[in-house]
């Protein structure tokens, strides 16, 4: 067992840190403040391949692996989540799935504009009455001659009016298992701009506010036959193993902001002084620093550790690497969120007030608890795989 | 069109400077960048690349972690790294260091035709501006310095030269040396692809007995005519006396006064 990094990925580490302090950090108030998508610095990820990491140079992708997207996403979300989440909900949730389960058409139709970031993926799995639940899905798709005609509507879908490719995930038809009527679930590649396809209302967030999360509208919208994506029949399964590659995009997107929120507060607690020391020099501060740093560590090693296992499934598709996303996430996300808290909490009144930054980490920690599988979910996940 | 783009890691002043007991900058205690001059040398050549279609080599002397700056060229877009180490050409100047450049140079020129050489203007570190023209001296080249701007006609470089209040155009024909200003662009990152690519590519190394036409009095520490006596951090002037004479006339009075005293006039 290594824990150093080789030297690509100190390498990358690097890029990413430059990049991301550069280009996403100056954005970040401005990104929260005004709801706005950061496209200046999505067009530069494009031109740098930051949308492509871990796609293979056939495909126009940068041929790196998956802890090095990680490392992006980390690096990104330590100054602006809501790049980070870009950047996640992209990789994969769009490319992930059509790089997995496309057929070489479909790849080569999609992934060369995805990889360059010619063109940004979005997932559409969420409807107000499935979430958690899967099954409960309304929105349809019915096959008619050469075109699946699709009807329903999405929900919360990250990068929603700013993608240009949909993975979305709608019911086929029925079958029975095990003696019970189950909805067949099927997983599409829609193209922005079908007839049919609009969008409804822009969610106002609590946080991660310059993502553009949208409702997706499908009214007979027709969609050629050959962009049903893998089997018709095994949406649900493409959609759950689709989740658990995003589950450790969004642990890493957690991890960043934790990270984020701990630098600031190391560098906050040395500079302010009260009773006439630094407030760093108290015990307190002292230990709660220990704490936020220890548990950002002990994420940081689940959330590479989940990025090395979807590396080895690369090259043994009989790997899963959905405990150890699950792992990742749950802990990642509840370290955010904690570590957060506690970054306001020892920022003072300061903390509270949005120029210092730490509390937009507080809110946009939170939503890391809760989408791609809550905490409960992940939870199930874990728990399952130990009772099985 | 061939370039070879000299660069130089350098350490990085942004954490502050720091010094071993003997006044000597320790090294090992900050982190070590692509000096900033030559960062935008490389860039430049680069932009010729993407315009042209050029052949980018990178080159660096120093020790073996000095590699770490021609991967990091080869992750932004060069296309060859050389690294010239040898522990004889340890401890060199200006002089043995351009020396040295030149006879690697010179050993690339045996198999393929270069037609510029760029080098940044000055390292962070040393400040001499003087290993650019020295190496365009040695090899016979035009050497055009202070490059804020490189356009290629034909078989002509058009430059920009910077002074303080203006800038001189100056063509010169290639084969020729440039040397570049941090100003002269904006440096881009490396990618991700670039970097994977870069650590699995091979960086070609030289040692003393590869450079070409140089002789042993010029390398290293005894080929350098610049020693050091001693080198100590800057001492802090004092804040100095402070008056506040009631007329000009007393101001000089004061001050011939002030000068007769320490026998300067």
């Amino acid at each position: 067992m290594d824990f150093t990094l080789s030297k690509q990925h100190e390498m990358a580490q690097t890029l990413f840190k430059e990049f991301a302090e550069n280009e996403a950090k100056p954005l970040a108030i401005e990104t929260d403040e005004n709801e706005q998508f950061p496209r200046s610095t999505v067009d530069k990820m494009a031109k740098y391949g930051f949308l492509g990491i871990p796609v293979p140079k056939e495909f126009g992708g940068q041929g790196a692996d998956i802890l090095t997207y990680v490392m992006c996403v980390e690096e990104l979300s330590k100054v602006c989540a809501t790049t980070g989440v870009i950047v996640s909900a992209h990789t994969s949730l769009c490319v992930d799935p059509i790089l997995t389960y496309g057929t070489p058409e479909q790849k080569a139709k999609y992934l060369p504009d995805l990889a360059s970031g010619k063109k940004i993926g979005a997932f559409g799995l969420t409807e107000p009455g499935a979430g958690t639940d899967a099954q409960g899905q309304q929105t349809k798709a019915v096959l008619d001659g050469d075109e699946w005609v699709l009807n329903g509507s999405k929900c919360f879908i990250t990068n929603g009016k700013e993608a240009d490719i949909y993975v979305v995930i709608a019911v086929t038809g029925k079958v029975e298992k095990r003696g019970k009527m189950l909805k067949e679930i099927s997983a599409f590649i829609v193209e922005k701009g079908t007839p049919g396809f609009t969008f409804g209302t822009k969610e106002n967030k609590m946080g991660i506010r310059g993502s553009s999360t949208y409702e997706l509208i499908f009214t007979d919208c027709r969609i050629p036959k050959a962009n049903l994506l893998g089997q018709q029949g095994k949406g649900f399964n493409i959609a759950m193993h689709t989740l658990d590659g995003g589950r450790i995009g969004i642990a890493a997107q957690a991890l960043g902001i934790a990270e984020g929120a701990l630098e600031r507060t190391i560098a906050y607690t040395k500079e302010r002084k009260q009773f006439g020391k630094s407030i760093s020099a108290f015990q307190n501060t002292q230990f709660q620093l220990a704490d936020m740093a220890t548990k950002v560590e002990a994420a940081k090693m689940l959330v590479y550790k989940a990025a090395m296992k979807k590396a080895e499934f690369q090259t043994n598709p009989k790997v899963s690497y959905s405990v150890e996303a699950a792992q990742a996430k749950l802990y990642a996300a509840e370290v955010a969120m904690e570590v957060t808290t506690k970054a306001v909490q020892l920022h003072g009144g300061y903390g509270y007030i949005r120029e210092y930054e730490v509390e937009r980490m507080m809110r946009d920690a939170k939503i890391t608890e809760i989408y791609e599988g809550t905490s409960e979910v992940q939870r199930m996940v874990i728990s399952a795989a130990l009772l099985k | 069109m061939k370039i070879i783009v000299c660069i130089k890691q350098v350490p990085d002043t942004k954490g502050g400077v720091k010094f071993n007991p003997d006044g000597t900058l320790d090294r090992a205690a900050m982190l070590a960048i692509m000096n900033p001059d030559d960062k935008a040398g490389l860039e430049a050549a680069l932009r010729l690349k993407d315009q042209y279609g050029a052949e980018v080599t990178v080159l660096t002397m120093g020790l073996p972690k000095a590699a770490d700056v021609l991967r990091e060229a080869l992750a932004m877009g060069a296309d060859k790294a050389v690294l010239v180490t040898d522990r004889v050409l340890g401890g060199a100047d200006t002089w043995a260091t351009s020396t040295t450049i030149a006879g690697a140079i010179r050993k690339l020129q045996q198999t393929d035709k270069y037609d510029l050489i760029i080098t940044g203007r000055q390292a962070i570190d040393g400040d001499t501006a003087q290993v650019g023209p020295q190496i365009a001296e040695h090899l016979g080249y035009p050497v055009i310095s202070y490059a804020q701007d490189i356009k290629v006609e034909g078989d002509k470089v058009i430059v920009q030269r910077q002074y303080d209040d203006r800038y001189h155009v100056l063509e010169a024909q290639m084969p020729c040396l440039i040397t570049a200003l941090a100003e002269l662009n904006e440096p881009r990152y490396m990618t991700p692809g670039g970097i994977f690519d870069a650590c699995a590519a091979e960086v070609l190394t030289m040692g003393r007995a590869d450079l070409v036409d140089v002789e042993d009095g010029n390398l290293g520490l005894n080929g350098s005519p610049t020693k050091i006596a001693k080198a100590s951090d800057k001492v802090r002037k004092g804040a100095g006396e402070k008056v506040t004479p009631d007329s000009p006339e007393d101001a000089v009075a004061y001050i011939v006064g002030k000068l007769a005293e320490k026998h300067v006039i």
